[in-house]
């Protein structure tokens, strides 16, 4: 990575901090919720790789898009979409960010910006690209961020994308959360390159490697990556090395990998990272951070009981939202 | 039954459409063009011819060989306020980008609440009838109305499709239009000079008859046509049903036809599975029984890929003859 430090002021920790914590209350809730069924479906959660989604979306602007992956609740949050709207579409519910429609892996909030997590691997990128063609022909100045994990790496939409984006100068940053697996398949048995940045060479771009378990190291990559966006540069390719804590969804067994290999990987975790950083600054107290926690904790509990008590849709609503006009 | 009015002229099928789209790209500047080609030649059949004189490179957009890429694009684009027209080449090449079509553009409306739209349209070349073999010569539109979410229309005619790329236009939803090759330059017919639009869902009765009612999509609407001709010297009064779009599709003005001639044969170039012919086929079992004097026949492409030699391709498409037979047939059952 060049270029000097971004200087972080301490609102800005803050604010990253708590929306990290507030990803990782909200996902082990999520995790409850689902193990007693109240959440149904396939449920992908982002615990562990809080600090990709925080450090890009912290530099955004409210109207900058985002797309996302199947496991995208962390990259919602981060771009400013309720918590619960969240809890109610994941439960099924009328009063959902898509009146329960959607579920986990379709949540969108297009006004924020949110262009949907995303069902299909890779799907996102040329819908990113998409809305930077949109945001250069109007002239807005808004960013397209693409979330993708290391499986879609290998999706033709990543080549096409990043050679679409390339060419026409597109505003978008490509942000892949390399988490090591695709499902239950090690990148190494995936991904012909050892290090996938090098293929933003083949795209005349830049390609970043960051600690994704750092969320001041992403911020920063972030914050030149899209102000390189903005100025009317083009695209960069950022490769956030992360790790998700638990199973692919939930009911995974985890056959596929040692205990101990997680347990490393939580040393790193991104939240004590931060929260470390602050404290040796002075810029956190211990107790400053247990009321933060408390109120998290109390915001999650809020969006259940929203969810709990919300009305099922009606049934003929099933057949609303399909055009907006016949 | 088309107007004509004082200030029309005559167009070929393609140059209606070119014209239809010009004009709405003169009053809506969220429109813009991407494709293959779409500057050097107005893409692969001209139908952008000039436009990127008349309206900029910044809204006529060559794309890379990429079709999940620059058909995603224009699904980001339309979520985001633009109206892109999106060029696919050739409908056979929808499995290299199905996935963008049929479970994003499709569906992002309804997965995300109604909270999104989605104003795309994809325009693309359809049919057989020259020689382009298998993988140029697919209609495949069934395939798309099978999927909710995606409006398809199915031209016929130059004043249809002028009348009905500008409604695709104006809409708020993802549409497929599909060309029929074949019609492109052998269609021809006269064409109001300004804009106009025709609704989506409204069947247009390009014959009207009282033996046989025959429902015919693009170029079978004109073979059915040229059927009904032969089989009026023979004393047999055909009504052609045109319905335009297939989603939305007029089921009324089909079930009022079949009502009033009490026989129905569909003409289909598609392939004979889980077609427009064996909906539609459907729709007037389920919904028209009573009103059948004769079983429903189904005059379609044959159940193979489209094959190349001439004669061969002559075998496989549904043509005048056979519907000319069928009618008969049909008829014979008084
Ligand atoms: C096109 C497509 N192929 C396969 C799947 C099934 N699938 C869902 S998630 C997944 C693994 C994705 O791995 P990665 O992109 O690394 O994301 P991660 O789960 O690690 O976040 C697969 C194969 C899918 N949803 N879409």
């Amino acid at each position: 990575m060049s270029g000097s430090i971004v200087l972080q002021s301490r609102e800005k920790q803050v604010a990253m901090l708590r929306k990290m914590l507030t990803i990782r209350r909200f996902e082990e809730r999520v995790k409850k919720e689902f193990a007693e069924t109240r959440v149904k479906g396939f449920v992908h959660l982002y615990i562990g790789e809080e600090a990709v989604a925080v450090g890009l979306c912290s530099n955004l602007q409210k109207d900058d898009y985002v797309t996302s992956t199947h496991r995208g609740h962390g990259h919602c949050i981060a771009k400013g979409v309720e918590l619960r709207g969240m809890m109610a579409e994941l439960y099924g519910k009328r009063t959902g960010t898509c009146k329960g429609k959607g579920g986990s892996m379709h949540i969108a909030d297009v006004e924020l910006g949110m262009l949907g997590a995303n069902g299909i691997v890779g799907a996102g990128l040329p819908l990113a690209i998409g809305a930077a063609l949109s945001s250069k022909y109007r002239k807005s100045g808004q960013v397209a961020v693409a979330f993708f994990s290391d499986g879609a790496l290998n999706q033709g939409t990543f080549h096409e994308s990043m050679n679409i984006a390339s060419l026409w100068k597109l505003p978008v940053v490509f942000v892949c959360e390399n988490n090591g697996f695709g499902e239950a398949t090690p990148i190494r048995f995936h991904t012909s390159v050892k290090d996938p940045t090098i293929r933003a060479s083949s795209y005349d771009m830049p390609g970043v490697r960051v600690d994704g378990m750092d969320v001041m190291a992403v911020s920063q990559a972030a914050a030149e990556a899209i102000a390189r966006a903005r100025r009317g540069d083009g695209p960069t390719l950022l490769v956030c090395d992360t790790y998700r804590y638990m199973g692919h969804f939930e009911g995974d067994e985890q056959k596929y990998r040692k205990k101990e290999e997680t347990e490393e990987w939580k040393l790193k975790d991104p939240i004590l990272k931060l929260k470390g950083l602050m404290t040796r600054e002075g810029s956190i107290s211990e107790k400053e951070y247990s009321e933060m926690d408390a109120s998290i904790l109390a915001e999650v509990e809020d969006a259940v009981t929203f969810a709990d008590k919300s009305a099922w849709p009606a049934p003929n609503e099933v057949l609303e939202d399909v055009y907006t006009s016949i | 039954m088309q107007k004509t009015e004082a200030t029309s002229k005559n167009l070929t099928f393609l140059q209606a459409i070119t014209e239809g789209l010009a004009q709405e790209m003169e009053r809506d500047k969220s429109i813009i063009v991407m494709g293959e080609d779409v500057r050097a030649w107005g893409g692969v059949f001209a139908r952008f011819k000039g436009f990127r004189e008349r309206f900029g490179d910044d809204r006529v957009i060559d794309t890379p060989i990429s079709e999940s890429g620059f058909l995603g694009a224009g699904v980001g684009a339309a979520a985001t306020g633009l109206r892109p027209v999106v060029d696919l080449m050739f409908v056979d090449f929808f499995g290299v980008t199905g996935d963008q079509i049929i479970n994003q553009a499709a569906k992002m409306k309804y997965m995300f609440g109604g909270k999104a739209k989605i104003p795309l349209v994809i325009t693309t070349l359809i049919g057989g009838g020259v020689s382009a073999a298998a993988q140029h010569s697919q209609c495949l539109y069934s395939v798309f109305a099978h999927i909710p979410g995606i409006k398809c229309v199915v031209p016929s005619t130059p004043y249809d499709g002028k009348g009905l790329i500008v409604t695709a236009l104006r809409q708020d939803d993802p549409v497929m239009f599909f060309e029929h090759k074949f019609l492109h330059s052998s269609v021809e017919g006269m064409v109001p000079s300004e804009s106009y639009s025709i609704p989506f869902g409204v069947a247009d009765i390009k014959r009207e008859g009282s033996d046989v009612t025959i429902v015919g999509l693009a170029r079978t609407v004109h073979q059915s046509l040229e059927a009904a001709a032969i089989l009026e010297k023979e004393g047999i009064s055909v009504e052609v049903v045109d319905p335009r779009t297939i989603v939305p599709i007029d089921e009324q003005a089909i079930l009022n036809s079949v009502k009033k001639t009490g026989r129905l044969i569909v003409v289909d170039e598609d392939y004979p599975r889980c077609g427009m012919a064996t909906d539609i086929s459907a729709l007037v079992a389920e919904k028209g029984f009573n009103y059948l004097d004769a079983p429903i026949r189904m005059v379609t492409s044959l159940n193979t890929p489209v094959p190349f030699s001439p004669v061969l391709e002559e075998a496989y498409l549904p043509s005048v003859e056979r519907i000319v037979q069928a009618a008969r047939a049909t008829v014979s059952r008084r």
